[in-house]
């Protein structure tokens, strides 16, 4: 990473639970100390609304589930140096790729026709929404993803020392402190 | 002609979504939608699992409130096995639903809305964030992720892990506390005590500075919606569901979980995949409500915990009872930080909470089974089907930011109305649509029992629906 200014760093969250989100945060006290080593350029937590031309870390949680998921890590793919799959979602597909043995138009009856009493409309809604996929899918089966950092979530500890390697300019191996299905 | 703004995604909230704001040509507001874009499908995939494993996978609805789906679900499950659960695992489960009480309201105060508040509605939007408060203001930042940290890590001491603990199961729970344990969490109680109350001190110093936002942040009479405990005050874990109406009277009380159907119907807007529950009796426009912290302060009659109890009585007299503004969302949770940091020393103190006995066990009793607690963000509902295998063949999840939906639609607009001028956009008026999002604290991965954020940003649209212009914040 350049030496002279702060790596940029994103945490973008496509089809997940933000629970690895949450697990970034529980770094806790370690959060302040790496607030002044990085920028965080776009994440849920921030304000930016565009993603960045010149990402230098994003960590991806989620699969990639609707055209805008697709979308989105297609845009972010082509803007980051480094792109992790950050958590058993991204990595595996995980939870969401529970829906995939059902079409997506079943899955809408359920929720908004079935389990709905609204007299007048008994549709799955579509006005400025994003369709689902047929399937929800792991980010690497769409885009070239350099890292993987696995688990349900992957722990704080985990998290922060990839981050913290690459920052020092290595290739982390987060094996020892993550696995699947954790 | 008529200009739509969109601002997608909101950002600093739990959850993908994005509003559409229609101007007049007169710049002013002619409609606003809040939609939420993300669409999971828990509901149907569940079908054919073992019920055992219910928790675990509902739970993953949502990383911020994980511990309020485990509660919500284990809850339905001992419905299902028609068990009553060995008294210290009530407890216990009590005291992790605390414990993320009080995470998740750090993260919400903190985290997310405090940049507003602190920062100030119109800085600078490149810093508004948690980020840029470490760097100005490191001791209230610090207060933050020391008071979350504090909750997460009770979850982790009695759960193994802070997210999605697997340590909640139908009957009980799967380890008891030992008292080594319950020593170091009493002992961690005083700071997190001291850093509450200063927090809350603070607060109602700055709360008058907002008049605007106290004005105009989904300020409007609603129902409002809670589980109380049997002597109608504060509950969290289990208990009876109350209706008031904007006044304060009770509309109805003692609702069993079983009967929520009977006073809750959801409806569908073709505009989001949130969808919109109301108050059945009276219907869709009438029968719109509230939950979450304001609501529980709205319909409790008392904390029942000493210090909460002076510092409700202080929101009540400040900011009304019942309290219409969504703005005041933040002082209620603040609020409930102090009665979850007491409700968490009461838990310790009795001498139950170290049992061994904490997990009954049974074989599926029934078919049909409800569960109902309270998250962070407010009443969760979950509702299963099983066959005689034990084997889910149905499901029904109606989550806290849900029963919001119709309020926060509301709120967006109340809020353009005011701020949002269409002759000459800003930022800081946009930030306050966005603001009144996030008063409800709204969990939008747990709300389309998706996974999932929130993302926002204003386009501007004709009448017709075509793009005019668009704010998207870089
Ligand atoms: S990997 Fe686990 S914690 Fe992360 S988004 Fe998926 S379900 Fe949530």
């Amino acid at each position: 990473m350049s030496a002279n200014r702060k790596p940029k760093v994103a945490t973008v969250w496509l089809d997940g639970c933000s629970g690895c989100h949450m697990s970034f945060l529980d770094i806790d006290e370690r959060l302040v100390a790496l607030s002044s080593l990085i920028d965080i350029v776009y994440s849920p937590v921030v304000d930016p609304k565009d993603f960045p031309t010149d990402v230098d870390v994003t960590l991806v949680e989620g699969a990639v589930s609707s055209e805008e998921d697709l979308h989105k890590i297609q845009v972010i793919r082509q803007r980051t140096k480094i792109l992790i799959s950050l958590g058993d979602c991204a990595v595996t597909g995980n939870v969401p790729a529970m829906r995939n043995s059902y079409e997506p138009a079943e899955l809408l009856a359920r929720a908004y026709v079935e389990n709905a009493q609204s007299p007048d409309s008994r549709q799955p809604p579509t006005r400025g929404l994003p369709a689902l996929r047929p399937k929800a899918q792991p980010v690497h089966e769409l885009v070239k993803v350099d890292l993987y950092l696995p688990g349900c979530p992957p722990p704080a500890d985990a998290i922060h020392f990839v981050v913290a390697e690459l920052l020092a300019g290595r290739t982390p191996d987060p094996s020892q402190l993550t696995r699947f299905g954790r | 002609m008529p200009r739509q703004v969109i601002i997608d995604p909101v950002t600093r909230i739990e959850g993908h979504a994005k509003i559409t704001l229609t101007l007049g040509d007169d710049g002013k507001l002619q409609d606003a939608l809040f939609h939420v874009t993300q669409f999971r499908g828990f509901e149907k995939f569940v079908e054919g699992r073992p019920l055992t494993e219910m928790p675990s996978i509902m739970a993953r609805i949502c990383g911020i409130c994980p511990v309020s789906h485990l509660m919500a679900s284990a809850k339905a499950c001992d419905d299902l096995l028609a068990v009553e659960i060995p008294s210290a695992a009530d407890k216990l489960r009590r005291l992790m639903n605390l414990a993320q009480f009080v995470q998740s309201h750090a993260l919400s105060f903190f985290h997310l809305s405090s940049p507003d508040l602190i920062l100030g509605m119109d800085s600078d939007p490149a810093v508004r964030n948690v980020i840029g408060l470490i760097q100005k203001f490191p001791d209230r930042a610090r207060d933050g992720v020391m008071l979350r940290k504090f909750g997460q890590q009770i979850i982790e001491w009695l759960g193994g892990k802070r997210v999605h603990p697997a340590w909640v199961v139908p009957g009980g729970v799967n380890q008891k506390l030992s008292p080594q344990r319950r020593d170091e969490i009493l002992a961690a109680t005083a700071e997190a005590m001291k850093i509450a109350r200063r927090t809350i001190d603070w607060f109602k110093t700055i709360v008058d500075k907002y008049p605007a936002e106290i004005e105009s942040f989904a300020n409007f009479p609603t129902m409002f919606a809670s589980l109380v405990n049997p002597d109608g005050n504060w509950e969290h874990y289990d208990g009876l569901l109350k209706f008031i109406d904007s006044k304060g009277k009770s509309v109805v009380e003692g609702v069993l979980p079983r009967d929520y159907d009977k006073f809750i119907a959801e409806r569908v807007e073709d505009f989001s995949y949130l969808k919109s529950p109301y108050f059945k009796p009276l219907g869709p426009a009438a029968g719109i409500y509230r939950v979450g912290p304001l609501a529980r302060l709205n319909c409790c009659k008392r904390m029942g915990y000493p210090l909460a109890d002076k510092e409700l009585d202080d929101f009540r007299g400040r900011a009304g009872n019942p309290a219409l503004s969504s703005f005041h969302f933040h002082w209620a949770r603040l609020v409930e930080i102090i009665a979850g940091i007491e409700g968490i020393q009461r838990l310790l103190d009795d001498k139950e909470i170290t049992s061994d006995f904490v997990r009954a066990r049974a074989r599926p009793n029934r078919f049909d089974g409800v569960g109902i607690s309270e998250a962070p963000r407010g009443t969760l509902i979950h509702h299963y089907r099983i066959d005689g295998n034990g084997q889910m063949r149905w499901a029904n999840l109606i989550i806290a930011t849900g029963h919001n939906n119709m309020a926060m639609n509301r709120g967006i607009k109340q809020v353009a109305e005011r701020f949002v001028d269409g002759k000459k956009l800003t930022e800081g008026m946009l930030n306050r649509v966005e603001a009144v999002i996030r008063t409800f604290d709204p969990c939008l991965s747990c709300s389309t029992h998706a996974l999932g954020q929130m993302p926002l940003r204003i386009e501007l649209r004709d009448g017709m629906g075509n793009m005019v212009d668009e704010l998207c914040r870089s």
